[in-house]
């Protein structure tokens, strides 16, 4: 078998494990719609408000601070791609291979340090 | 006022529940009470566990269970077994590949189904006791019967589609939230050879498994049309990527120091030398343990779902068994969590030498148990936390420090690697220094960013003037 085929058949169980996953909740979903009663009454849609009627659609301005942090999270997220294969492999490379990471999280935790000290951390 | 001695007042039962508690049967009582048909059935089950533990101790001293498909110890052997079987009786390979990957599968749902079947009731009662209350006892013996009966109700309730939702986006997160806590049983080993999907980037694929949940949420909180909904979406995502991030750190020094990021090879390393993670890299255990209660929604750090705030958070417009699939994923991501945390830093499977003698899976059960009890003991102890409060400590503490405490981590593997000395001196030595290395950066980062342990009394002054659980017990005897 191919490299990459038996790649592909590593992961196979995955699928199978999620189509027996999407059987088990499609079950408790059918299982309700089949159950449950259902009424066409116009009122039961309207939104959620603690009795108040809704004024405007919720998909409004939001909050600038969630963003900052959505940013910021990219940054890391990347640095852990980066930093797994590296946990692996520096060894056989040594000093350098150390250093270098040292350095990369380094300017990372540079522009970490940058948004605290703008306060993009402070929730105000 | 004159002067007067503070005398202890009576303790008296407060309120009808605790007089209650009071008039509750003791344990002799309760003995006593159990009916004569449960006490032969107990006697008989005991017995046969018990002859059944004699029964494979023999064996192994004996040496017949060497890998064999009955070895009960690994049931990784029997599935094994059966590949051969098939193979020998000229069945297609695709086929009997399929078949055992099925068998996992469902072996998957079982543990999950299963405990959604038990998980509620035991929860609901183990906060009881936390609480002093009774807990679900109406329905069956001890409101066994319980989740049965939610999930009923759950099932015959209306399902309400808001007019203002987007209706194919609305339907997608019940599904997607539910299937990631199946998919992310798959690496888990419960023994040597019984590991539904061994990969070799295990660590990965539980990192990227558990931020399928993220979108999911933000989809039912933005699909609903709900303030409410898109505040508690917007929470619940902003926490759940910020803490996604120290536990990749906290898993980085599992791998330094392991050096593979199979999640079998890991546990061997803990069964290996005899040593669970947590005692080496302490800080790495707690950050894991403390992001993944924020991770998977739970209480302190469901400030997602806070009733108080925002109704029920990003699944306020949910309602009938989609509302019931958002409550179970909480309880089926809880000992996924709990099993992913006895793998990587309790050891997993291994016991000190006790996996040779008892399957392999009991003991990995029994350490999800104990994770899973001190998660509810942390949601019985603690009071939510604040949102602004939550995402400085991930930012400000936890993934600078991790930082840090992953450095020291790849100094030391590489040392751990070179020198030639016997195991338990250098990891013992790894431990008392990142022990030291921990208490000094928690102490001098705490102090400069101004945390300070409480100054006031912390002890449950209303519970003990009410006379708590204990004062009753008192009060009786």
């Amino acid at each position: 078998m191919a490299q990459a085929d038996a790649l592909y058949v590593d992961y196979l169980p995955v699928l199978l494990a999620a189509i027996v996953g999407f059987v088990l909740v499609f079950s408790a979903l059918i299982g309700s719609r089949l159950l449950a009663p259902f009424s066409q009454e116009r009122e039961k849609g309207t939104t959620y408000e603690c009795g108040m009627l809704p004024l405007q659609r919720a998909s409004t301005n939001f909050g600038m601070r969630f963003y900052l942090y959505a940013i910021l999270f990219v940054v890391f997220d990347v640095e852990a791609v980066f930093i797994f294969p590296w946990a692996l492999s520096f060894m056989g490379i040594g000093q350098f291979a150390y250093w270098s990471m040292v350095v990369f999280i380094g300017i990372l935790g540079l522009g970490l340090g940058y948004a605290w000290k703008k306060g993009a951390l402070q929730w105000r | 006022m004159s002067e007067q001695p503070l005398q202890a007042p009576i303790r008296r039962p407060a309120t009808p529940m605790l007089r209650q508690i009071e008039d509750r049967p003791g344990l002799k009582e309760m003995a006593l009470g159990v009916p004569f048909g449960l006490k032969v059935i107990g006697a008989i089950m005991g017995l046969g566990a018990l002859v059944l533990m004699a029964a494979v101790g023999y064996l192994v001293v004996d040496g017949r269970l060497d890998g064999q498909w009955y070895d009960v110890r690994d049931l990784g052997h029997a599935v094994a077994g059966l590949r051969d079987w098939l193979d020998g009786e000229g069945v297609d390979h695709r086929l009997t590949w399929l078949i055992t990957g099925a068998l996992g599968g469902l072996a998957i749902m079982s543990i999950v189904g299963g405990w959604l079947l038990i998980g509620s009731w035991v929860e609901r009662r183990v906060i009881a006791k936390f609480q002093i209350r009774m807990g679900p006892n109406r329905t069956g013996l001890f409101g066994l019967l319980q989740p049965i009966a939610d999930a009923v109700k759950l099932m015959t309730k209306e399902i309400i589609i808001p007019r203002g939702a987007d209706r194919f986006l609305y339907y997608i997160p019940p599904v997607l939230v539910f299937v990631p806590a199946m998919l992310g049983w798959a690496p888990i080993p419960w023994a040597p050879n019984m590991a539904y999907m061994d990969i070799n980037v295990g660590v990965l694929y539980v990192v990227a498994i558990s931020s399928i949940g993220v979108l999911a949420i933000f989809l039912a909180g933005w699909s609903s049309n709900n303030h409410y909904s898109l505040l508690g979406a917007m929470r619940t995502v902003a926490m759940m990527i910020s803490y996604e991030i120290p536990i990749s750190l906290a898993l980085l020094s599992v791998v330094l120091l392991t050096q593979s990021m199979q999640l079998s090879e890991i546990v061997a390393f803990q069964g290996h030398y005899h040593v669970w993670m947590i005692a080496i890299i302490p800080f790495a255990a707690f950050a894991f343990l403390f992001a993944s209660t924020a991770e998977i929604n739970r209480s302190p750090n469901d400030i997602g779902e806070a009733e108080s705030e925002i109704v029920a958070g990003f699944y306020t417009e949910y309602s009938g068994m989609k509302a019931g699939l958002f409550m179970a994923v909480e309880l089926a991501h809880a000992i996924l969590v709990g099993a992913l945390m006895a793998t990587f830093f309790l050891g997993g499977y291994t016991l000190f030498g006790l996996e040779e003698w008892v399957p392999g899976y009991l003991i990995l059960a029994a350490k999800i148990g104990a994770v899973y009890f001190l998660f509810v003991w942390l949601r019985g102890t603690l009071p939510r936390f604040r949102l602004d409060q939550l995402m400085g400590f991930a930012w400000k503490f936890l993934i600078p420090l991790g930082i840090i405490q992953a450095f020291i981590v790849a100094i030391e593997a590489s040392v751990f690697v070179r020198v030639d000395a016997p195991a338990f001196i250098t990891l013992g030595a790894f431990a008392v220094v990142n022990l030291a290395s921990t208490v000094v950066m928690v102490r001098f980062w705490a102090d400069r960013l101004g945390y300070a342990p409480a100054q006031h009394a912390t002890k449950p002054e209303l519970t003990n003037a009410l006379g708590g659980l204990k004062a009753a017990q008192r009060l009786r005897s």
